[in-house]
C-alpha cells in the first residue's frame, strides 16, 4: 500500500504477477470517484473478467494536512478539527483528543460530564453505524434499509443539534468537560428516542439477516482471521467479528464505563456476515448503554460540567496517548507537548486507515462484486484515512 | 356515415388504429405512469412520500424527467464507436416497443362494416408464431446492451456489457424451457390460442406453477431487474452499460427498459394469468371488449406492481451466483417441468 | 405473411420516434463539449489505453457456445410442443430421448465445471 502521492499507485511496479495470466487481466482504476469507495479511495485491480488477481489501494485523495494543522493551533482550537476527520463520528473523535489532552494535564472530569460525553459517544455509534448499515445495504443492492436508518439517524442529528447547535461537526466537548449543559428535556425526548429503537432494529433485521440473497452476498466474503487482524493491527467491529472480545470500553477504560453494564459482542467466522452482525449487536448494546446514561442523568440532573481546567492549556513538556473505542474502531491521539501552548505533534491513530491496510488480504480470491462488499464491511470513512 | 373501402385497405385502417392504440397506452399513459408508479411504489416502501410536485399527485414526473433529458447536452464521449454509439439505445428501445405487437390485449370489439358486423380481436399482429417473436424480440434488446457497452470504450461499460449478454442468454433457456410448457397445453404458439385455451379450461399458472416460477424468475433476469441488475450494478459498475450516455439517448435505455418490465408482465399475464379472460365470464360486445381490456390492465399492472416491490425489497445477486442459479437451478428445474407437463399429458391423453 | 404487416407499422413507428426525438432536441440542446468533458469515464483517473485493448476471460465465450448448443435445443421443442397433443405416447417417447441425449451433455458440462466461474 503506497501512501505517496495520490495517482502513484498505477507506477509502482505491480508485485506479484504470473506473465501468462497476464493475457485476460485487464486493470481497472476502481475509484476515486466510484460511489461505492465511500469518498475518494481508489483500488487500482487487476482483474481476470470478474476475478480480482490483485487490488491496492491508493489513498491521499482527501489529505488536507490535519495533523500538520494542529501544530499551527491552540489546545481548544484543535477541537473543531478533530471533528472532519471521520465526519459521520465527530463527538468520539472530540472525545479522544479531549482525553489525550487531559491525561497530559491530569484534569479530573466530573461525573456528570463523563456521562454526557458517553451518551454523546454512544449515539455517536449508533447514528455512525446506522450509516454504515444504510450504506454496505446499497452496495449491494439493498436500497431499502437506507431511508429506514436514516429515519433514525435524522432524530439523533435534531438531538445533537437541541445540544450543540451543529448536526455533523459537533465540535461537544472541551478539555475537562463538555461546552454547555444540556437543554430542558433532552434527557427525556433521548431516553423516548432509544425505547423506541430496539424496534427498528428488528425491522432492519427482519430485511436483511435471514435474506437468502444477503446471506449469499455477505457469508464466507473478505475472511480475516483473528491472527491475521492482530498481525494488521485491525480493531473495531471487524477484530470483534473474529471472534476476539477487543473493545477498548473494556479494555484500557475510560470515563464512565466500569460503571455500565454492557455486553461486547464477538463474531466467530471473521466474514462480511459476522461483521454485519457484530455492529447490529452493538447497535442493541449501545442502545442499553444509552439508557443507563439517561436514567443516570435523569437522577443528577445537576452538577459540574466542566473540570479545573487552567484559562491558558499549557500542558508540562511530555507525552499521552489516549484512545476511545470509536464506531469504526480504537481511534487514539498520541500527543507530544514541548510545555507551548500548542501540541508538539499530535497523531492521530486512525482506525479507518489501519484497518484498511488489510484490504488485499481480505480482496484476495473474490469477485469484482464482493470488492463493494469488503469495502462496505470495513466501514471506512476517508476523512479518517487520509486526513 | 357508410364506409366503402376495400378489404385490405380496411385492415390496414384497422391495423394503424390498434397501433395508435396500443401506442397511446404505452407511451403517453403506461410508460410515464410505471415511472411515477415506481417511484411512488419506492416511497411508499421506504416511508417516505416520493415525487409529489409535479401535477396533481406528482403524475407528471415523468414527463418532466423525459423533457429535461431532452434538452440536457448530448456527451458523445471522443473515443466511443460513434455508429454503434447511436444504434445501440434504438436496438434496446425498439424492440422492447414492438414487443407489444403480438400481445393479445383483449378479446374482441364488434365493428359493423358495409352493414355487416365483424368482430376485431384486440390484438395488432395474430402470428402464429407469437411467443417466438417475442423470444426473437428479447434476443435483440441483448445486442442493445453489449453494443452500448463495446463501443463506449469504457471499461465499467464493458464488464456491464458482457454480463448483461451471459445472464440474459443463460435465463433465456429456462424460459423457454418453461414456456414449452404452456404450449403443450394449448397446442399452438399463437398467444390469443393461449389466452382462449386458459379462458376455456384453466389458467396455467395453476397446473404449471412450477413452470410459471422459473419464467418469472427469468423475466426478472431478462430485464435486469434487481435482484439481477447487474449489468448496471451501480455499486460495482458505476453504471453498467450506460455509464457513457447522457441525455436522451440514457432516457432510451430508461425508457426501454420500463417498456421492457410492461412487455414482461404482459408476456406472463398472457401465459399464465389468462391474459384478458376471468375464469366464468364471456366477454362479448363492445362493453365485453372493453372489459377485457381493463381486466388485462389490471392484470398487468398487478405483476408491474411484483416488479417494484422486489426491487425495493431484495439486495443483489453475485454474477457467479446469478449464473449458477441460472444453469445449475432453473434449467434443471424447467427440464423438469417440461418432462412433467408432458408425461400427464400423455397419460391423461387431452 | 399479411399478418405480419402490422408489426413493419409498429417497428416503422417504434424505430421513427425516438430518432425524431433526437434529431428534433437537437436544436434545442446547448453543445459546449471539452476535453474533460469527452474522456471516458475511469473513476477520475485517466484511462491508460482503450477498453477495447483488453481480452475478455474465456468463460464468458463458453456461457455463449453453451447457450448456442442449448438455444438450439429449444428450438426443436417449440414445434414439438404445437403438436403434442396429437404425438402423444410416441412424441413423449420421442422426447424422453431427445432430451436424455440433451441432459448427458448438461451433465458432462456440469461435471467439467463450465457451469461455475470458480
Amino acid at each position: 500500500m503506497s501512501e505517496g502521492t495520490p495517482g502513484t499507485a498505477a507506477l509502482v511496479p505491480p508485485p506479484e504477477e504470473p506473465t501468462l495470466l497476464g493475457l485476460h487481466e485487464m486493470e481497472l482504476n476502481f475509484g476515486p470517484q466510484h460511489p461505492a469507495t465511500h469518498g475518494v479511495l481508489r483500488v487500482v485491480l487487476k482483474v481476470d473478467g470478474e476475478r480480482i488477481v490483485s487490488a491496492r489501494p491508493d489513498v491521499g485523495y482527501l489529505h488536507r494536512g490535519t495533523e500538520k494543522l494542529f501544530e499551527t493551533e491552540t489546545y481548544p482550537m484543535v477541537i473543531p478539527h478533530t471533528d472532519r476527520m471521520d465526519y459521520v463520528a465527530a463527538a468520539t473523535n472530540n472525545h479522544a483528543y479531549c482525553l489525550a489532552v487531559e491525561k497530559i494535564l491530569g484534569v479530573e472530569v466530573p461525573k456528570r460530564a463523563q456521562y454526557i460525553r458517553v451518551l454523546l459517544d454512544e449515539m455517536q455509534r449508533v447514528s455512525s453505524h446506522l450509516l454504515w448499515l444504510a450504506t454496505a445495504a446499497i452496495d449491494l443492492g439493498a436500497i431499502t434499509p437506507f431511508f429506514y436508518t436514516f429515519r433514525e439517524r435524522e432524530v439523533i442529528l435534531d438531538l445533537f443539534e437541541e445540544y450543540c447547535g451543529a448536526r455533523l461537526t459537533l465540535n461537544c466537548m472541551r478539555i475537562g468537560g463538555l461546552p454547555v449543559d444540556l437543554t430542558p428535556g433532552w434527557v427525556e425526548r433521548t431516553q423516548a428516542f432509544f425505547e423506541t429503537l430496539e424496534a427498528k432494529i428488528d425491522e432492519y433485521e427482519d430485511l436483511l439477516t435471514e435474506n437468502r440473497i444477503w446471506k449469499e452476498r455477505t457469508v464466507g466474503i473478505g475472511v480475516l482471521a483473528a491472527d491475521r487482524c492482530v498481525a494488521w493491527g485491525v480493531t473495531g467491529p471487524v477484530l470483534r467479528a473474529a471472534g476476539v472480545a477487543w473493545d477498548v470500553r473494556r479494555a484500557l477504560p475510560y470515563e464512565c464505563y466500569p460503571e455500565l453494564e454492557f455486553d461486547i459482542p464477538v463474531g466467530k467466522n471473521a466474514d462480511t456476515y459476522d461483521r454485519y452482525l457484530v455492529r447490529v449487536a452493538e447497535l442493541r448494546q449501545s442502545r442499553r448503554i444509552a439508557l443507563q446514561c439517561c436514567d443516570w442523568l435523569a437522577k443528577n440532573p445537576e452538577g459540574e460540567i466542566r473540570g479545573k481546567v487552567p484559562r491558558v492549556i499549557k500542558p508540562a513538556a511530555g507525552m499521552a496517548y489516549a484512545s476511545v473505542e470509536a464506531p469504526k474502531g480504537e481511534l487514539g491521539f498520541f500527543l507530544v507537548s514541548s510545555g507551548a501552548n500548542k501540541p508538539y505533534r499530535l497523531h492521530v491513530r486512525a482506525p479507518s486507515f489501519v484497518n484498511l491496510q488489510s484490504l488485499p488480504e481480505m480482496i484476495r480470491g473474490h469477485l469484482v462484486s464482493d470488492l463493494v462488499a469488503v469495502i462496505g464491511t470495513y466501514d471506512i470513512v476517508l476523512g479518517e484515512v487520509d486526513r | 356515415m357508410t364506409l366503402t373501402l376495400s378489404e385490405p385497405l380496411f385492415n390496414a385502417l384497422l391495423a394503424v388504429v390498434k397501433i395508435l392504440f396500443v401506442w397511446a397506452m404505452t407511451l403517453a399513459a403506461l410508460l410515464p405512469n410505471l415511472i411515477w408508479a415506481e417511484r411512488r411504489v419506492s416511497g411508499l416502501i421506504q416511508d417516505r412520500p416520493g415525487p409529489n410536485r409535479v401535477g396533481p399527485l406528482g403524475l407528471f414526473q415523468a414527463v418532466a424527467d423525459v423533457l429535461k433529458l431532452m434538452m440536457k447536452e448530448d456527451v458523445v464521449p471522443l473515443y466511443v464507436d460513434k455508429v454503434l454509439f447511436t444504434l445501440a439505445p434504438l436496438i434496446t428501445l425498439t424492440p422492447a416497443l414492438v414487443t407489444f405487437a403480438v400481445i393479445p390485449f383483449g378479446s374482441s370489439i364488434p365493428i359493423t362494416w358495409n352493414g355487416a358486423v365483424r368482430d376485431v380481436p384486440l390484438v395488432i399482429a395474430d402470428v402464429n408464431v407469437g411467443i417466438l417473436y417475442i423470444f426473437a424480440l428479447t434476443s435483440l434488446a441483448v445486442y442493445g446492451i453489449v453494443l452500448a457497452g463495446w463501443s463506449s470504450n469504457d471499461k465499467y461499460s464493458l464488464l456491464g456489457g458482457v454480463r448483461a449478454s451471459a445472464q440474459i442468454i443463460s435465463y433465456e433457456l429456462a424460459m423457454g424451457f418453461s414456456a414449452a410448457g404452456v404450449f403443450i397445453a394449448a397446442g399452438s404458439l399463437r398467444l390469443p390460442a393461449v389466452v382462449e385455451w386458459q379462458h376455456a379450461h384453466l389458467w396455467n399458472v395453476v397446473p404449471q406453477f412450477l413452470g410459471f416460477v422459473v419464467f418469472a424468475v427469468a423475466i426478472f433476469a431478462e430485464t435486469n431487474r434487481i435482484p439481477f441488475d447487474l449489468s448496471e450494478a451501480e455499486a460495482e459498475l458505476v453504471a453498467g452499460y450506460h455509464t457513457e450516455y447522457s441525455s436522451f439517448r440514457f432516457a432510451m435505455f430508461f425508457m426501454g427498459e420500463y417498456a421492457n418490465l410492461i412487455a414482461a408482465s404482459a408476456v406472463v399475464t398472457t401465459l399464465y394469468f389468462g391474459g384478458w379472460s376471468l375464469p366464468g365470464v364471456a366477454f362479448t360486445g363492445l362493453w365485453g371488449g372493453l372489459a377485457s381490456i381493463a381486466v388485462f390492465a389490471v392484470k398487468t399492472a398487478a405483476f408491474i406492481f411484483l416488479f417494484l416491490w422486489v426491487r425495493w425489497t431484495l439486495p443483489r445477486f453475485r454474477y457467479d451466483q446469478l449464473m449458477e442459479l441460472g444453469w445449475k437451478v432453473f434449467l434443471p428445474l424447467s427440464f423438469f417441468h417440461l418432462i412433467a407437463v408432458a408425461a400427464f399429458v400423455a397419460a391423461s391423453g387431452r | 405473411m399479411e399478418s405480419y404487416l402490422p408489426i413493419l407499422y409498429f417497428a416503422a413507428v417504434g424505430a421513427v420516434f425516438p430518432i425524431a426525438i433526437l434529431v428534433v432536441m437537437a436544436l434545442v440542446r446547448p453543445k459546449r463539449p471539452n476535453p474533460a468533458k469527452l474522456a471516458p469515464y475511469e473513476c477520475g483517473v485517466a484511462a491508460p489505453t482503450d477498453a477495447w485493448d483488453h481480452r475478455f476471460s474465456v468463460r464468458y465465450y463458453l456461457i455463449a457456445v453453451l447457450f448456442v448448443v442449448f438455444d438450439v435445443e429449444t428450438v426443436f421443442l417449440f414445434p414439438w410442443a404445437v403438436v403434442y397433443d396429437k404425438l402423444l405416447l410416441f412424441g413423449f417417447v420421442e422426447m424422453a430421448v431427445f432430451l436424455y441425449i440433451l441432459v448427458l451433455g448438461y451433465v458432462y458440462v456440469w461435471k467439467r465445471g463450465a457451469l461455475s466461474w470458480a
